[in-house]
């Protein structure tokens, strides 16, 4: 499973683009894995505006994720 | 067409080719905004974009435009990456039958793209670099086509 962070996110983290394997089976479980690992980034994920989009479309609440999975992180836009 | 690119681009160019061989579109509008130095203290704007994704929310907002404003076609160019004072960063071009659609198409596309478009955008100046969010003003911008 791949993860993308963006803009901020990407900063905190130290990392922009990162593989998950065994992947978690949903995106709950992803989000709790990254915030064992990093307290502050798991908080940055569950803060207000960054929304969350798997497969490059927006997703809400929790959803089942698999193997090929491409999760992103993106707070919120600034515009073009 | 929607067109992301690392690379810088020749506005005038892109338009030349945008108007040519058009023989039913009587209007064509264009805007190119252009990465601001602000007297020195920005030194450089860097634009991430979702490669997939950016273009695909972009497609969506000038679906929405050719529809509201009857267009015949729509060019939209956004560099993303590090941009340098003076250099292009986003460009739109509108065709439509008649002027008054051909403008303000480009204008609510323009206002769309500065706030909806996804990208995070960074100003690096003399003092470092900062995140930025849109302001109030384009908010204020977009709420006129509600």
């Amino acid at each position: 499973m791949r993860v993308l962070l963006f803009g901020r996110l990407a900063d905190l983290a130290g990392w922009r683009e990162r593989s998950f394997d065994p992947p978690p089976a949903n995106l709950a479980g992803l989000r709790a894995v990254i915030a064992a690992a990093d307290s502050a980034l798991g908080a940055a994920l569950a803060g207000p505006g960054v929304r969350a989009a798997v497969d490059k479309a927006i997703v809400r609440g929790d959803v089942a994720l698999g193997a090929d999975s491409e999760v992103a992180f993106l707070p919120p836009m600034s515009g073009g | 067409m929607i067109w992301l690119t690392l690379q810088p681009f020749d506005p005038g160019a892109q338009l030349g080719a945008f108007c040519s061989g058009r023989t039913e579109s009587g209007a064509v509008a264009s805007f190119v905004g252009i990465a601001r130095g602000d007297q020195g203290q920005a030194t450089a704007l860097e634009l991430e974009a979702y490669p997939g994704f950016t273009e695909a929310e972009i497609g969506k907002i000038v679906e929405a435009a050719v529809s509201r404003f009857a267009l015949h076609d729509a060019l939209v160019i956004h560099r993303h990456g590090k941009i340098a004072p003076g250099e292009p960063i986003v460009m739109v071009a509108t065709a439509a039958a008649h002027r008054r659609e051909a403008f303000e198409a480009c204008d609510c596309l323009m206002d769309y793209l500065k706030s909806r478009a996804p990208f995070w955008k960074k100003e690096h100046g003399p003092a470092g670099a900062r995140w930025v969010e849109p302001s109030q003003r384009d908010l204020d911008d977009i709420a006129r086509w509600d």
